[in-house]
């Protein structure tokens, strides 16, 4: 058709005018509706954020400050010392537990430390309070002597982080400095606590680095010291 | 003298009983080779004739060279700033030790020779066979300084027929004790830095033995612009020295205290 129209010399057909008129309605009609649909949207999601109540019910505790015993190891001459510090303690015995052996840590990392252990109060995973039992601490099975779970003897078991015993100086000394400051620390803060059992990630390990042995339940009577001699 | 072999669970008992009474090896090794064996032991030690031959002298040591194998210890550095292995540190002490001890006229029996692991089980197992008068368990740390001295941490027990195997050590603790006074006094008298305390270690607290672990640290020491090391050759040569003396003095003593007096 177009080319027989060139071909008799007819002026090349135009676009009416209504469909122009049209074409621009239709499309000033598509931005006012989406304008539209975008106000809508917002308002729809202040309507949302409107309807949480986002707002404190409860303002955070912050537990009055107690006075903490904490034993620290010091390498130099293999003996544990008491320091009593002020520190905001939970009231649940195993958030308290959890709590002060994480502040005891927490000074193992100080770079003046006369114990240098890494890790800090995240290499403490879990304490567990349990009502104690009284048997042979290292090999046979503990009978039951605890009557009263209310006030009698206790057993904590202290769940470390693989990485702390990863990374934990490999010695005799140091080991045992470690393990026995963290028994020390849970009797002196916890006074019905007198037995003390490792856990690694959950599970039992024999040493912590290499030396001390964690498979054995510690004694607090036989860990903690009169102050300033050796363990 | 007396010489034990196990077999599985059973031990095969064999030689001369000596007098020497109270004796907890015959309680230490019922649990694994069960109460026969334990009666033949009990018995022989009630028979007059064995109870009057003279007691062979006990000059026997053992050295237990901490670590071997994939069990490596820990990593010490070195003068240079090399990482040295605690295995290495304390198998080199351990024959320096050796040789010192053998030219003394000691029979010295060692838990290992090379680079071999060697369980805790096992190191007892050699050391209270050998039913040597001093068990030496050497280890090394970068930490601390001097020499640490650890006992076993087992409360002291009286010596019973029957003795488990974990805690075998707890009547052993007292005459431990004094072995590590002894040590401590040489290493100070060779003008070493010496820390003494209670450890549990799994290897200690099954000997049945006067059994104490030495742990080698860094020597600080005003003179010395830098820490000497636990795998220098002449710091190892003096521990080993010091260690060689007062296991000397240990067998003298027990030859005063085995002396009647008149």
């Amino acid at each position: 058709m177009a080319c027989q129209r060139l071909a008799r010399g007819d002026p090349p057909p135009v676009i009416p005018r209504y469909q122009t008129v049209l074409f621009f309605i239709l499309l000033a009609a598509s931005i006012v509706m989406g304008v539209v649909l975008w106000q809508l949207r917002a308002r729809a999601h202040e309507r949302l954020l409107a309807g949480q109540d986002s707002t404190p019910t409860r303002a955070p505790e912050v537990a009055p400050p107690e006075q903490a015993t904490l034993y620290f190891a010091n390498d130099a001459d293999n003996t544990l010392m008491t320091q009593v510090l002020s520190l905001p303690l939970p009231p649940s015995p195993n958030a308290r537990a959890r709590a002060v052996l994480g502040k005891l840590l927490d000074l193992y990392t100080l770079p003046d430390a006369a114990h240098p252990v890494p890790g800090g109060g995240a290499a403490i995973s879990q304490v567990f309070l349990l009502p104690a039992t009284v048997g042979d601490s290292a090999a046979t099975a503990p009978a039951p002597a605890a009557k009263d779970s209310q006030s009698g003897p206790q057993l904590a078991i202290v769940n470390l982080t693989g990485a702390f015993a990863a990374g934990h100086p490999s010695g005799l000394e140091t080991e045992t400095l470690t393990v026995l400051s963290i028994c020390a620390t849970l009797h002196a803060n916890l006074p019905r606590v007198t037995q003390v059992r490792f856990l690694v990630d959950g599970q039992p390990r024999a040493t912590l680095a290499g030396h001390a042995d964690l498979t054995r339940t510690y004694l607090t009577a036989d860990v903690v010291p009169t102050e300033g001699i050796h363990p | 003298m007396r010489s034990t072999d196990r077999m599985s669970n059973w031990v095969r008992i064999s030689g001369p009983v000596s007098n020497e009474v109270p004796h907890p090896w015959c309680g230490l090794i019922a649990p694994r080779v069960g109460i026969p064996a334990a009666a033949l032991i009990a018995l022989a030690l009630s028979i007059p004739a064995f109870a009057q031959a003279p007691p062979a002298p006990r000059s026997i040591v053992v050295i237990d060279a901490a670590h071997g194998g994939d069990d490596q210890g820990g990593s010490l550095k070195d003068q240079a700033g090399a990482d040295t292995l605690e295995k290495s540190i304390t198998l080199a002490l351990g024959v320096r030790l050796r040789s010192l001890l053998a030219a003394r006229g000691f029979a010295v029996v060692t838990t290992r020779e090379s680079d071999i692991p060697v369980d805790a089980g096992r190191r007892a197992e050699i050391a209270n066979r050998a039913n040597a008068m001093a068990c030496l368990s050497l280890h090394a740390s970068q930490s601390g300084s001097g020499i640490h001295i650890f006992t076993s941490s087992l409360t002291p027990a009286e010596p019973a027929h029957l003795i488990p195997w974990k805690t075998a050590q707890a009547a052993w603790v007292t005459r431990s004790l004094a072995l590590a006074g002894v040590l401590n006094s040489a290493l100070l008298h060779a003008g070493m830095t010496v820390t003494l305390g209670r450890t549990a270690l799994p290897g200690i607290d099954s000997m049945a033995c006067p059994a104490v672990a030495i742990e080698v640290a860094p020597e600080i020491s005003a003179g010395r612009p830098q820490p000497g090391s636990p795998s220098d050759d002449g710091y190892q040569v003096r521990v080993a020295q010091a260690l060689a003396a007062a296991i000397l003095e240990w067998r003298a003593n027990a030859s005063r205290a085995e002396t009647p007096h008149p």
